[in-house]
């Protein structure tokens, strides 16, 4: 009896749940699921950091701040659910910093990587030969990093100024405030090295060069030379979207059109909504009642697995579905551990309940050992590569995961539900299988 | 059992495919995709007719584009070429528009790879792959412990392993066939697909060696006594209608995924087919007879 009223609890269950994930809100595609770019078009940019000016033990947070500037562009660019990760990959030439950029419903790259690339790099530098220029032996002065850059400021404003410009007419001026850091590296180089010229850098050529007059502990600097207003206002915009902390250059670019997304998105659910029939077509045809506890408790499993995805937040992709697919299979197949497994019981003569306790513990080590395998290796791909591989196995894991509750846990209650007492004609054929009768 | 006792027949049969399929590895090669080696896969779709494949190669190579082929692929034209700079792709846009003989075509995807994250890629697979590899021997040789007469517990991991290369050689062998022949690349997903077969064939192997370990069990523990290899036949027995169905289910999905799922996976799916076929073969017909086969030996030693 307790069976019966917990398989009812499962099935309602499973229907309330079903009703949760699929009943359409209002304003909602694709119930509510987040598509990858594979499915729903979109731009996906890699870059290379070029960490050589930042020391190591400052690459993290300078990775972190490159970041936060492309996140902010990225947003002004008006991109619905954008992505932003930074990537540590090793290469035999040493360790190499990534940046990847996910703009889902972008289809145009040069326009996207235009603007990202847009890399105000801005750079303080001193004068590393004064003494060569002074004396002659050179006329090129040689500039030497001195550690403050565009990661130190908090914002640029654009100004206009007569004073430094000798009193002549209104010039353009960008005011540059630095954080505390910044504020700090900036005092310690005005005060140690005055007269002498700091050149300010942007996107590697110099914009202006002047001399120190004495040290600025406030955190505000001043940068004069632009060549007009809008010049000013351009570099103003930019720097408050962000100076790179750093230099980046694409190394790899993935654009796919919505049209090819949409068609791989709908094969994908033609082909797990068609790949669940067929199971279960073929698992009633040939399991006969249990068979048709399969094909319920593989609607469940799917249920479950779908309802994960929602909650966990699970982006789909094209092998994500595949993998998922995939695992129907694995699902499957501990069903049809169990009930083999049970059919010999009942053959060797053993009472319904017995044969069926008896069919479940002895497949479940086959069936854990299987799936345990394939769950470590679903765990080391996940590890091991790439975004696209990710998907397939995490979705991979889940089902399996999930398949091991179902098939087990699921069936088992289910069939413990419907059991009969007495094994008549009748229920040996409806737990028979195959061609016999 | 049967198949005990022709052991040698599958044996060699699985040998010739598995050098077959070496064979066409070593001598055609396996064609890395891009992201292996770091270049542009570029999809065009045309709204009307789509021209022949040379004519876009023309087009691009006039315009200074190195282009390594062009093939027809489901919805147009599938050009693999040199990684891309800044602006190319407008430049391609444009080309594309100005074409003369094509009516108004679109890229429908680009992946353009340089050859660092190419580099990563590659090792990144290996790890992976050798990674599996030793799990899998552990993991078995953890599970089948209790189990060392009259072969140790090792071996059927060892076993395993056999199992497995025989499983990934072969599909590998037919990418090799279908790449010399039809220019199928093999990419990340031909490397997951081989990752799947893996963990799909040792399943495969283990739910027929967890049956002869059971069967070891009961002798023990009743302390009777049965030849090696009539143990090795009867869970043989016990467990191919149980291999065959699961089989039977999954490939029923890859081919559902095969004709529904989208021309994107299609060569995942046919080497996941053949991974298939080939571990459920190998699972019947390799494993447990190299398991009789190697206590066999042990036996005349």
């Amino acid at each position: 009896m307790n069976a019966r009223i917990w398989a009812v609890t499962i099935l309602l269950a499973a229907i309330g749940l079903g009703f949760f994930v699929f009943y359409p809100k209002e304003n909602q595609t694709n119930f509510g699921f987040r598509l990858g770019l594979d499915l729903a078009g979109g731009t996906l940019l890699t870059y290379r950091a070029d960490t050589s000016g930042v020391t190591s033990s400052e690459v993290d947070g300078a990775m972190d701040a490159l970041r936060q500037v492309i996140e902010r562009r990225v947003n002004v660019f008006g991109v619905s659910e954008p992505l932003v990760q930074t990537e540590q990959a090793r290469l035999a030439s040493g360790e190499e910093r990534r940046l990847i950029v996910e703009l889902p419903g972008v289809t145009d790259v040069d326009a996207a990587r235009a603007y990202l690339g847009e890399t105000p790099v801005l750079e303080f530098k001193l004068i590393g030969n004064q003494d060569d220029l002074i004396s002659g032996a050179t006329t090129t002065p040689v500039y030497v990093a001195t550690g403050l850059t565009g990661r130190y400021l908090t914002g640029a404003r654009l100004d206009f100024g007569g004073a430094s410009g000798g009193g002549v007419i209104q010039e353009p001026i960008i005011a540059l405030t630095f954080n505390e850091q910044g504020t700090e590296l900036f005092a310690e180089i005005t005060r140690t090295h005055i007269g002498e010229i700091l050149a300010i850098f942007l996107d590697g050529a110099i914009f202006s060069a002047p001399a120190i007059q004495t040290e600025i502990s406030d955190g505000k600097a001043i940068i004069t030379g632009a060549n007009s207003v809008e010049e000013a206002k351009d570099t103003v915009q930019k720097l408050n979207l962000g100076a790179l902390p750093i230099p980046i250059e694409l190394v790899g670019a993935e654009s796919i059109g919505p049209t090819l997304g949409s068609e791989v998105a709908r094969a994908g659910v033609v082909a797990g909504i068609g790949g669940l029939l067929i199971i279960a077509i073929f698992m009633i045809l040939w399991y006969r009642l249990p068979g048709v506890v399969a094909a319920v408790t593989l609607a469940i499993y799917a249920v479950i697995v779908l309802t994960l995805f929602k909650l966990l937040g699970i982006t789909l992709t094209a092998p994500g579905i595949a993998g998922l697919i995939l695992s129907i299979g694995m699902a499957v197949d501990a069903n049809i551990l169990v009930f083999e497994r049970m059919k010999e019981e009942i053959m060797s003569g053993k009472e319904m309940k017995e044969a069926m306790a008896e069919g479940f513990s002895r497949a479940w080590l086959s069936i854990r050992d299987g799936n345990l395998t394939s769950i470590f290796t679903g765990i080391i791909l996940f590890y091991t590569t790439t975004s696209l591989v990710k998907g397939f196995a995490l979705t991979l894991i889940l089902g399996i995961v999930v398949s091991m509750f179902s098939a087990v846990m699921i069936t088992r209650t289910l069939l413990q539900a419907i059991a009969p007492k007495q094994i008549t004609p009748t229920v040996r054929f409806l737990f028979g299988s195959g061609l016999s009768k | 059992m049967f198949v005990i006792r022709h052991k040698i027949f599958f044996f060699a049969l699985s040998g010739i495919l598995v050098l077959a399929s070496l064979f066409a590895i070593g001598y055609w090669g396996l064609r890395p995709g891009v992201d292996f080696t770091g270049g542009t896969i570029l999809q065009v779709r045309y709204a009307e007719i789509t021209p022949a494949p040379e004519e876009l190669e023309m087009l691009l190579t006039e315009a200074g584009f190195e282009v390594s082929n062009v093939r027809t692929g489901d919805n147009g034209l599938i050009v693999r070429m040199e990684t891309l700079e800044e602006g190319d792709r407008d430049t391609i846009q444009g080309l594309l528009a100005s074409g003369a003989t094509t009516s108004s075509a679109t890229i429908e995807r680009l992946s353009s790879v340089g050859p660092s994250v190419g580099e990563e890629l590659r090792r990144k697979t290996i790890v992976a792959i050798v990674l599996v590899v030793i799990m899998i021997i552990l993991y078995i040789a953890f599970t089948f412990r209790k189990v060392s007469k009259p072969i140790s517990s090792w071996t059927y991991g060892f076993v395993a392993i056999v199992t497995l290369l025989h499983d990934i050689i072969i599909p590998a062998g037919v990418f090799a066939v279908l790449g010399y022949f039809s220019g199928l690349e093999a990419d990340t997903l031909f490397v997951v697909a081989l990752l799947t077969i893996l963990g799909l064939s040792v399943n495969d192997t283990i739910v027929v060696f967890d049956r002869i370990r059971e069967n070891l069990r009961i002798h023990q523990e009743r302390n009777t006594k049965e030849e090696f290899s009539l143990t090795v036949g009867k869970s043989l027995e016990q467990t191919y209608v149980r291999s065959f169905n699961t089989s039977f289910t999954v490939i029923l999905v890859l081919l559902v995924l095969f004709f529904l799922g989208g021309p994107t996976i299609h060569s995942f799916m046919l080497t996941l087919l053949v991974g298939q076929v080939a571990g459920t073969y190998s699972s019947i017909f390799i494993a447990s007879p190299l398991l009789v086969a190697i206590a066999n030996q042990k036996k005349v030693a």
